[in-house]
């Protein structure tokens, strides 16, 4: 391995990449821009929603079980799907990691609540009041606005009350919006955005090899005694500080516009890493791509046959996603990629959790296998 | 390094029905500048593709400075330079830049590649145009410099595959001059043209290929004189009974 090649080769890479209009709108305007015009005219919503509900139950019942009411009637709505957990840790644990959507806690006079309403359903100085307490994920724009109405309106449903604005004794406070700032679009879709930018590698990188292969340049430098490993080691190491560059513009044009996740530094690095790691599944996706086009004008169109599915299944994971889709999603890596910066940056969830651990496994084997078989495939039709 | 530079041996290089190589036998010296000679699509580009690597025979060897080319290629690919018959440069580059990263491919220290730069870049004229992005220059400048880039490293062994096409009178003849001094430094050259008075003024022998067969071989003088002809254009005419070329 000589290095002097390598680092030769990256070289002539980034110029190329700095000195050619087209690449650089490709690869660094392009992607704002859309993102940008994404973002503003992004509203979620989505078809056949489904919403998963933790429940932690302190309830101390009594002669009548209020809380086995509240249950029933949730799961009757039969778009949520409760998970019953034992203590707040690990309800908050799930919620950090984006297991579940929220979390309700049934506090422990919530019995003797329901049955001194019901003693007295006209006298409201005599009833106990509760508050149950709701945990949203704050990754989740639809989250936060659709399952607070519903669990209002399944309370309101357990005192038997239909009128628009209820009197009963229960007072639901949602705990995350209370502590945090509301969260705005771009919130939700920032993480996303990091993801987003990388996927347009795959036109890139499909392009530069076609037109190399076109105007004679691989064979040149098949010519020379640069080995295969050298070659496509610069290629993957500039790929990777375009990457790089990608994501430090997009997270500067978010800062920019408002986006300031509450965590440390450790973070954002660690976020860059899973950026740079991704890019090489994209590299892998473009050498597909170029063993299958015959010129560098078919690489490009046939490039969107990768980056739509990563673009569109990937990179705004979530309940704005219809079921089927998020299903589909978890084939593509740019999902894992944007589920783990929206459990880092959106859910707080730590470095360590195991959804993080798992979406970075799932990202390096996906990326490193990808990128495998695009080598393969292309240095067997063409050879590198 | 043996007595001859290059050897050949039953070279056969097949592409489904077509034979583009059809068993060649050849040897060229140390030092030797040869030249092969044929129409388009006749098996030259072939014979250079498979003697630098870039292809695969379907049956016979080839041995470049000792090495066999199928089984020791990176050490072939350290003794040749080859310029390919495409302009290929990187637009995006200056000339110099260009340069510069085929000699560090060639592993090549800096002062080095400098002073061959610059002494290279003088022979061609090509200096005042250094800094110039590549993409920017003319047909023939681009076929300069990628003479350039074939040779920056120095090679002993050299395979020009039509060097001169498409190029003006005026750079035809710098690129002749500097394939002389090439030949004066002792390297050996295998140069492919469909130019016969290119041929004729810097070859030391010559191979006519057809078909894919190599159908005479020998010195341009001794080639005349045998077939009792003026010049290589007939002696191709006599062999083969077309002409070789269109007329430049």
């Amino acid at each position: 391995m000589e290095f002097q090649r390598v680092l030769a080769l990256i070289k002539r890479e980034m110029k190329k990449t700095v000195r050619e209009p087209a690449v650089l709108f490709m690869i660094f305007l392009f992607p704002i821009v859309f993102v940008f015009a994404f973002g503003a005219s992004f509203g979620g919503g989505g078809s056949q929603p489904s919403y998963s509900i933790g429940i932690v139950n302190l309830d101390q019942t009594n002669s009548v079980n209020a809380s086995k009411i509240f249950y029933i009637a949730l799961s009757n709505t039969k778009i949520l799907s409760l998970h019953v957990y034992t203590n707040n840790q690990s309800a908050q644990n799930d919620l950090s990691q984006g297991k579940v959507q929220a979390v309700i806690i049934i506090p422990n006079d919530f019995s003797k609540s329901l049955v001194s309403f019901e003693t007295v359903p006209n006298e409201p100085n005599k009833w106990i009041n509760s508050t149950l307490k709701l945990y949203l994920d704050k990754g989740s724009l639809v989250a936060t606005q659709a399952i607070p109405p519903i669990i209002q309106q399944v309370l309101t449903a357990i005192t038997g009350q239909t009128q628009q604005i209820p009197s009963n004794p229960f007072h639901l406070e949602t705990a995350s919006l209370v502590e945090v700032k509301t969260p705005s679009a771009l919130d939700f879709i920032a993480p996303g955005m990091f993801t987003f930018a990388s996927i347009f590698l795959i036109m890139m990188v499909s392009q530069s090899f076609t037109q190399d292969r076109e105007n004679g340049m691989m064979k040149r430098i098949r010519i020379t005694p640069t080995t295969p490993t050298e070659f496509m080691l610069s290629q993957a190491i500039s790929y990777m500080i375009i990457a790089l560059v990608q994501a430090a513009l997009v997270f500067i044009m978010v800062y920019i516009m408002g986006f300031r996740p509450a965590v440390g530094i450790p973070v954002y690095i660690f976020a860059f890493l899973l950026v740079l790691v991704f890019s090489l599944s994209n590299v892998g996706f473009g050498l597909i791509t170029a063993t299958i086009a015959k010129s560098s004008g078919a690489a490009t169109g046939l490039s969107f046959l990768f980056v739509l599915p990563q673009l569109f299944l990937g990179t705004f994971v979530g309940a704005s996603l219809s079921s089927a889709a998020q299903i589909v999603g978890k084939f593509v890596p740019s999902y894992y990629v944007t589920d783990a910066l929206t459990s880092l940056f959106l859910r707080g969830a730590a470095i360590t959790s195991p959804i993080i651990l798992l979406d970075v496994a799932t990202i390096s084997i996906s990326c490193i296998f990808i990128l495998a078989i695009g080598v393969i495939l292309y240095d067997k039709y063409f050879r590198i | 390094m043996s007595e001859s530079a290059i050897i050949i041996e039953d070279l056969v290089k097949k592409f489904e029905d077509v034979i583009a190589v059809d068993d060649v036998n050849l040897q060229v010296a140390n030092g030797e500048l040869f030249g092969l000679l044929g129409p388009n699509g006749a098996g030259k580009t072939t014979i250079i593709n498979i003697l630098c690597g870039l292809i695969k025979p379907t049956s016979g060897s080839a041995i470049i400075g000792g090495y066999d080319v199928q089984n020791e290629p990176m050490k072939v690919k350290e003794l040749i330079g080859v310029c390919i018959q495409e302009t290929a440069v990187y637009p995006y580059l200056t000339g110099a830049e260009n340069v510069n990263l085929f000699g560090d491919l060639h592993v090549m220290d800096s002062e080095t590649l400098k002073a061959r730069r610059t002494m290279l870049f003088e022979k061609m004229g090509l200096t005042s145009e250094a800094k110039r992005r590549a993409g920017k220059y003319s047909g023939g400048m681009k076929r300069r410099l990628s003479l350039i880039l074939a040779l920056i490293h120095n090679p002993q062994i050299a395979f020009l595959d039509e060097p001169t096409v498409a190029m003006d009178p005026q750079s035809r003849h710098a690129v002749w001059d500097f394939i002389k001094d090439l030949k004066n430094e002792g390297k050996t050259i295998i140069l492919t043209t469909h130019y016969m008075e290119e041929a004729e003024e810097l070859c030391d022998r010559i191979g006519i290929i057809d078909h894919g067969k190599l159908i005479a071989l020998g010195s341009p003088k001794v080639l005349i004189s045998n077939n009792l002809v003026k010049n290589l254009e007939d002696v191709f005419i006599k062999l083969t009974g077309r002409k070789i070329r269109e007329e430049v």
